[in-house]
């Protein structure tokens, strides 16, 4: 079956994140709504796991051996179906009905809307349970695809993710799940660590995690992790990417206030320079 | 062949109807949050372990597995009390059942449904459930009587592809019917035939409300009572001939009025045939007690149906 690419050199992999950044502050612009903070800092993660990690074929979407890609905090659909499309899964063309009537591509993701959609979402904390069903069935099914999922920092908060994370070693799926924090220290209302302050690295830890940690932002560095948290270990594998809510478009670099907010059209232009110029 | 039927919780037959969808070839998994031996899902679990689990006390979690599970073309069963589920779970049952395209193939089978859970007290009494179902759009929503009805309900659900709730009960109740019966999803069964209104009924009430017709024809009043055991498509033909040649509706729930088995009857009738309804059910928390003094406690007895049976008889024009 038709599986990842040959690997794809870093320097290709930023090319692209420069395209998923680009597509994403267009379409939250285009839609006057949407999420673009939590999107661009989990591009390098994403882009990553798409083209050199991620068991996928993008016109055999369905295929039941593919890896899953569960994006668990679901209101980041600007990066994932930026990163669907660029892949290869359906036409860039669709992107810019994100968000609009008539259009599969929801604010939130809708489970087979459109090609890749794994699950539904956008209510937070309800991944990695996915995934250990899915990965439960792998192995009644004697198949051995993985189940990588991608969950927030804030979205830690909810307790459905402890069930889940304290089952994952229970049942013995750290050959099947690999788990990923996108640690951008912003949820919401606000910074994490005045909202509700905590240690992931600690807590994953001490729920029999095996916490890989890495510059989120750093493509060598995040694919290295991505490799790392691949290989055999006796606990389950989570990567923690340390990253920058909003990265790369300076006016949302650490900002709050563009957790879910669209650009005007003159933060749009500069944006996109910014992109281009490659402040990445 | 008929078997001699004997009192028996219906929450006794999930185990049964799961092996049965087992051995006629359905790829059943089941799951259950540390009650599995009052949900008897154990005992599937001992004959087959590798489809079995326990996830721990976390519902949440264990709606996310099964919808994974059923992700993947499996058919996901789940096991709690019916206060847990959908109570502690609801927005995942929304989002990662009842979301995808025609909801995914998730079978809740909620035991101790209703008052007559008993001592545990209104904690442990589920009379909001159905409410909570009813509402998920892709859900059939099923409240069989006996253990024979919950059996062949169970198993047809875990035929359809879409998600489903059977409610359960803990107490041993009376066999309605033996193994004789065809359950039919989506259909109501008629156990007496009646002219001068008709109790439509569900769960343990269905015993219930046949006694409320021995009730009535001692007063020379003909009851129909159909057992509605499918809330949810409700059978809008059961429920319009009923209104036509009775006239005159009483349902009866071991639920809330609201949201229940009488909301889903009483908007077939307003949308089609306006007829006189009264609803039996349960319209405040609960207390702890034995199961059958706290259906007196609560007015789900014979005497209170017979009563609304004549108010809405007096209303008729
Ligand atoms: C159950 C639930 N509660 C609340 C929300 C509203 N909400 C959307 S995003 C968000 C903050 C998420 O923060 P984080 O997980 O850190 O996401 P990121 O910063 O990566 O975008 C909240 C509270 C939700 N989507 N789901």
């Amino acid at each position: 079956m038709p599986t990842s690419l040959a690997p794809v050199s870093i320097d290709e992999l930023r090319d692209i994140a420069k395209r998923v950044r680009t597509d994403i502050v267009t379409m939250v612009y285009q839609a006057q709504s949407g999420h673009p903070g939590g999107s661009l800092s989990a591009v390098e993660l994403g882009v990553s796991l798409f083209w050199n990690h991620l068991r996928c074929d993008p016109a055999n979407p369905t295929w039941p051996g593919r890896d899953r890609f569960i994006l668990s905090k679901g209101h980041a659909t600007p990066f994932y179906y930026s990163i669907l499309a660029e892949r290869g899964f359906f036409s860039t063309a669709l992107l810019s009905g994100f968000r609009s009537l008539g259009s599969p591509l929801q604010g939130h993701p809708s489970m087979s809307a459109a090609p890749g959609i794994e699950m539904s979402g956008g209510s937070l904390g309800q991944g990695l349970s996915f995934a250990i069903g899915q990965s439960l069935a792998a192995r009644l099914d004697k198949r051995d695809y993985r189940c990588w999922v991608l969950m927030g920092d804030g979205e830690l908060n909810e307790g459905q993710v402890w069930e889940a994370a304290m089952a994952v070693p229970h049942f013995g799926l750290g050959d099947r799940i690999i788990a990923m924090v996108d640690r951008n220290g912003i949820q919401n209302d606000g910074f994490a660590d005045t909202i509700m302050k905590t240690n992931p690295v600690e807590m994953w830890t001490g729920f029999g995690w095996h916490v890989i940690e890495c510059d989120g932002h750093d493509m060598a560095a995040v694919d290295q992790a991505l490799a790392e948290a691949e290989k055999p270990h006796d606990r389950p594998r989570l990567v923690v990417a340390h990253t920058v809510k909003g990265k790369g478009v300076s006016f949302m670099e650490n900002n709050p206030g563009f957790h879910g907010k669209a650009p005007t059209k003159e933060q749009l232009e500069q944006a996109l320079a910014e992109i281009q110029g490659g402040l990445s | 062949m008929t078997s001699a039927p004997v009192a028996a919780a219906t929450r006794e037959a999930y185990p049964a109807g799961l092996i049965d969808l087992v051995e006629q070839g359905v790829d059943v998994v089941a799951i259950d949050a540390d009650l599995s031996v009052s949900t008897m899902g154990y005992k599937f679990g001992e004959k087959y372990p590798e489809r079995w689990l326990t996830v721990g006390v976390a519902e949440q979690n264990m709606v996310g597995i099964a919808a994974g599970f059923a992700a993947t073309g499996k058919t996901a069963f789940i096991a709690s009390f019916a206060a847990f589920v959908p109570g502690r779970c609801f927005d995942q049952l929304r989002t990662s059942v009842a979301q995808p395209r025609g909801g995914l193939s998730v079978k809740c089978v909620a035991s101790h449904g209703g008052v007559t859970v008993g001592e545990d007290g209104m904690s442990a009494q589920a009379i909001e459930d159905l409410a909570l179902v009813t509402s998920l759009i892709p859900f059939d929503v099923v409240v069989p009587a006996d253990f024979e009805s919950a059996r062949q309900a169970i198993v047809a659900v875990g035929k359809t592809s879409g998600p489903a709730y059977v409610r359960t009960g803990r107490p041993k109740v009376d066999p309605i019917y033996d193994s004789s019966y065809r359950f039919e999803l989506g259909k109501a069964n008629t156990l007496r035939a009646g002219t001068d209104v008709t109790l439509i009924a569900c769960g343990i009430m269905v015993g219930v409300a046949l006694q409320a017709a021995e009730v009535l024809a001692s007063e020379g009043v003909s009851a129909r009572v159909l057992d509605m055991a499918t809330i949810k498509p409700v059978d809008r033909d059961a429920v319009l001939a009923a209104a036509r040649e009775t006239g005159a509706i009483v349902t009866a729930e071991e639920h809330q009025t609201h949201g229940g088995l009488g909301t889903q009857v009483a908007r077939v009738l307003a949308e089609e045939l306006p007829t006189p309804i009264g609803f039996v059910g349960v319209d405040r928390y609960g207390t702890s007690g034995k199961w059958d003094e706290l259906l007196g406690y609560f007015g789900l007895t014979p005497q209170r149906i017979a009563q609304a049976a004549r108010d809405v008889i007096a209303r008729k024009t």
